[in-house]
């Protein structure tokens, strides 16, 4: 057994999620206990999916275990094919249904349905999410690429690839897509399929028409692109352009791959990160040390810009993800430290109060860590929450990505130094917390937040005092400031636990 | 809308098994929680204790999914995770559950209780929990207690945690001395808020010794016996109210209370048991209603004949529904609950109107399907469906929120209309759209 209070991945049920949410006309039946459920919310809060994911669940429970849970796996397929009418169905069992002796993939072959049916083996106790992604999109394509698809000759048309790896909960996948979408316009190349990310099932069965791959994820594309390669003879293009030197590299990489001139896309570039970084206020974050953690790709990528393009010190790097150990382990040789390779959390928190960074780059969990140990960081890789699925357009790859890694690693550091200083000035008579912001001197505010103007000021009773302490602190504030004028209008002179509660029914609303 | 004052009925008369009208009983996939949920209010309520899920990945990532930004403050809780080497019998699992306590112990020394939490997959192997809990309990006697119970799936739904937890902490509840006179025992965890206002109550009707199952530090077990008398504060503890009652204690059978007339017919049970006479509990309780039918006044113009539709999540549907028709006079479509006990429910079904579709279990498709058709005002629901009924254009109230804010008694009855109010007048004021 193995403690856990945080998990970086969740089980590998999950990435199958990830993907068969991620795609159209797909839907999976998961052979999972009641309350296995909860995994819907992740796409509809923390992604904001409109939709809820193309999942069905046979959701047992005691009562049904014994014979009685095959055949409600099976009536639940079939239910689910009637309903969904998919176009491809994914069957597998979550970690208790593993531990069960049905067998999903069996149960749905003797349904005999018309339309291609995926078992997915999903070992719960050895593997985690990233790897079920990828071993649910390498079983799609595997199944379902037609291996007579290949590509037209190259007489007449542009060249054209595949960008694998997108998915559902993956991190900045969605302006990622986009953003490397248009470089490669920019160099000319099409992008014949994106997948999983909004490819159909009839979609994959032409995957075989691209010139080559791009791997944007390796964590989910690689085992599909490694096949598509020994079966199609499609090169991969591993650059991942995370980066403004990385963007440039990947330029260069397509251009051959493709046979382009990449002169244009270079001369192009429009990124405002070089200048940034190279203007006299960026001076001071040379050799600001910084600790990296997150997803082997993320963690690599984010090394390279933090010491080749903003002039940090990498303090420490490491992952979470065994599959890619050994490259998070050749990066870290690149900057002389030792990688850390683990996923417990307890271990990345004690090398960061250890290293003692300026910079924390990491997941959600790092985030945290780093507030309690007040150091300034910023998130680059998943598991993050949904304040990192942000409305606006904010990739990670290519020339915005670029502009975007600059504006979001530098601000917390400002935000440090602002803090430091505000700190250090506190006592400046002109510069203290009762003194409010300069530009706004006409609005002092009355230390303790904003009161209602009278001249007959209310007393609290001690036990309303004590009752308004319970309210949570957001609302404190409020609380007291609507009380207080609920009794300055009605003449009262000390406000008892009755008058704090006559205020709150008198406002409700 | 005005709240008229009701009629209270005689102590005993709403044990009578009300047959619910019209229930619908489904079975099929279910878009709920399990048990483990409960773990995240009940570590905040009883500060002294630990719970260790014995389970897998999947039940961390449900607990950490479901806590949110909580899971960062140094949770009391954690996930010991079964690994290939446990399900192959190559570990031995006490030896291995020892060890990780050992560990937890070691850095939380602050810790009085700890629950070891049964799991789907710890169930589906027939680890024997109980087992390991003698063994730590005589390990750490009298430091630690240890005790266990099941929160799995496949044995309870979201709130039932909450029941398996405390039924699991009954045998241990001394008994009461033979000098004990007669004691008032809520049941069920409450926000600290909501728990004083009550107490509040209680003592100025001299209702009283009040003691609360659970309590905020494990030393403070309340004493049950024959002159034990029991309040449900929450409508899914019927196992533990059982235990109770084995022990020896009186429920008094009441509504929830939820909004005016569920409160003050709660309070009125218990101060019916104590003797207290009519015009002395009116004086008592009036300044708070009237607070509350005040407070509601704001909402009813909003609710008032609006059709609402609740999906299964918690079993406060079936109280809430009462609420909100007969003080918000919302019209109910379907009602559906978990899991439906007759008997504890039976003050609130005669309370329902008798045109009232309600259901237990689910089919979520299905229900879906009648939720879609009927077209209702208000749909609550929780979160896995609640933006994607929101996409088609349904208004929804997410139900997990009832669960984790102060909703009970007199002060915050406005609250708890302002819960299902605020997505209308939401949905009033957007000027956004397609």
């Amino acid at each position: 057994m193995k403690l856990a209070i945080w998990t970086y991945e969740g089980p590998p049920h999950i990435g199958a999620m990830r993907v068969a949410t991620a795609m159209n006309g797909v839907h999976c039946v998961l052979h999972a206990p009641q309350g296995d459920s909860y995994a819907d919310l992740l796409f509809t809060m923390i992604e904001r999916n409109r939709q809820r994911p193309p999942v069905t669940y046979s959701s047992f429970q005691a009562r049904n275990l014994g014979q009685d849970v095959a055949a409600l796996f099976k009536t639940t397929l079939s239910q689910a094919y009637e309903r969904f009418q998919p176009q491809l169905l994914l069957v597998g069992a979550s970690c208790t249904a593993e531990l069960l002796q049905d067998d999903p993939g069996g149960l749905a072959r003797a349904l005999k349905l018309p339309i291609p049916v995926i078992a997915l083996d999903l070992p719960a106790s050895s593997k985690k999410e990233n790897w079920g992604a990828a071993e649910t999109f390498y079983q799609i394509v595997r199944h379902l690429a037609d291996i007579d698809v290949r590509p037209t000759p190259r007489i007449g048309r542009r060249p054209c690839c595949n960008l694998l790896g997108p998915a559902g909960l993956g991190f900045r996948h969605r302006d990622d897509a986009a953003e490397v979408t248009k470089l490669l316009a920019m160099m000319g190349v099409d992008v014949a399929l994106c997948a999983p990310m909004g490819a159909s099932p009839a979609d994959i069965a032409r995957i075989g028409r691209a010139d080559f791959n791009v791997v944007l994820y390796p964590e989910i594309a690689d085992p599909a692109a490694r096949w598509l390669e020994r079966t199609f003879h499609q090169p991969i293009v591993r650059t991942v352009p995370l980066g403004h030197g990385a963007t440039r590299d990947f330029i260069t990489e397509i251009a051959r791959v493709a046979d382009v001139d990449p002169a244009p896309a270079l001369l192009a570039d429009p990124s405002r990160m070089p200048w940034w970084t190279q203007s006299v206020d960026s001076t001071y974050l040379t050799g600001k040390r910084v600790f990296i953690f997150g997803d082997a790709t993320h963690a690599i990528a984010a090394a390279r810009v933090a010491h080749d393009e903003l002039g940090f010190q990498i303090a420490g790097l490491g992952t979470y993800n065994r599959e890619f150990a050994r490259e998070v382990h050749a990066a870290a040789n690149l900057y002389g430290i030792e990688a850390l390779i683990t996923d417990d959390h307890l271990d990345v928190e004690a090398r960061i109060a250890q290293l003692q960074p300026e910079l924390v780059l990491g997941t959600q969990m790092e985030r945290h860590i780093a507030k309690r140990l007040g150091i300034a960081a910023a998130v680059i890789s998943a598991p993050v929450h949904v304040e990192d699925f942000p409305a606006r357009y904010s990739p990670q790859m290519g020339f915005e990505g670029a502009n975007v890694l600059f504006d979001s690693w530098v601000h917390p550091l400002m935000k440090g130094l602002e803090d430091h200083l505000l700190t250090m000035f506190r006592d400046d008579f002109e510069f203290n917390d009762a003194s409010g912001p300069s530009h706004l001197s006409q609005h002092r505010p009355v230390a303790g937040g904003p009161r209602p103007s009278s001249d007959v000021r209310p007393v609290w009773a001690a036990e309303a005092e004590r009752e308004l302490g319970k309210i949570p602190f957001f609302v404190r504030g409020k609380a007291r400031r609507n009380t207080e004028q609920f009794a300055i209008d009605r003449g009262v002179a000390i406000i008892t636990l009755g008058t704090l509660y006559d205020a709150k029914s008198h406002l409700a609303g | 809308m005005t709240v008229e004052p009701i009629a209270l009925r005689k102590k005993g008369s709403f044990d009578v098994p009300v047959p619910p009208p019209n229930i619908l009983r489904e079975r099929g996939q279910q878009q709920m929680f399990c048990g483990l949920a409960g773990i995240i209010w009940l570590h905040r309520k009883m500060t002294d204790a630990f719970f260790l899920v014995i389970g897998s990945r999947t039940c961390a990532h449900f607990l950490q999914s479901a806590a949110g930004v909580m899971i960062f403050a140094e949770p009391r809780f954690a996930t010991a995770i079964l690994e290939e080497r446990d399900l192959t019998g190559l570990a031995d699992p006490e030896d291995e559950i020892e060890a990780i306590v050992a560990r937890i112990i070691e850095r939380r020394p602050d810790i009085r209780q700890l629950f070891l939490v049964g799991s789907c997959p710890s169930e589906v192997i027939k680890l024997d929990l109980s087992r390991s809990a003698k063994r730590l309990s005589a390990k750490y006697f009298p430091q630690i207690v240890v005790r266990q119970y099941t929160a799995s799936g496949l044995e309870t739904t979201f709130t039932q945690g909450e029941d398996a937890c405390l039924a699991a902490i009954v045998p241990d509840l001394p008994a009461e001395k033979p000098h004990d006179g007669r004691s008032l025992l809520i049941l069920g965890s409450l926000p600290d808020i909501v728990e004083e206002q009550f107490r509040r109550l209680f003592d100025a009707l001299g209702i009283g010794p009040v003691t609360l199952l659970p309590q905020s530090r494990s030393a403070d077990l309340p004493r049950v016996g024959p002159r034990t008398h029991l309040l449900l504060a929450q409508p899914f503890l019927a196992e533990t109210a059982r235990c109770l009652e084995q022990r020896g204690a009186n429920r008094l059978p009441a509504p929830f209370p939820f909004g005016v007339e569920g409160t003050t017919l709660w309070l009125k049970a218990a101060a019916d048991a104590w003797g207290i006479d009519e015009d002395r509990f009116e004086q008592v309780i009036a300044p708070a209603r009237d607070r509350a039918r005040r407070a509601l006044a704001h909402h009813q113009r909003r609710l008032r004949d609006k059709r609402l539709f609740f999906f299964p999540d918690s079993q406060l549907e079936i109280p809430l529904a009462r609420f909100l028709s007969r003080e918000l006079g919302m019209t109910l479509l379907e009602v559906g609950t978990p899991y439906l006990h007759s008997g504890l429910l039976a003050a609130e079904l005669s309370l329902l109107p008798p045109t009232t579709r309600l259901s237990e279990g689910q089919d979520v498709e299905r229900q879906l399907e009648r939720c879609r058709a009927s077209r209702p005002d208000l749909v609550v629901c929780g979160l896995g469906l609640a933006n994607p009924l929101e996409a088609e254009g349904l208004t929804t109230k997410w139900s997990i929120e009832l669960t984790f804010s102060p909703i009970h008694g007199f002060e915050h009855a406005g609250d708890l209309a302002e819960l299902f109010s605020r997505p209308l007048a939401r949905r009033d004021l957007l000027k956004v759209g397609p």
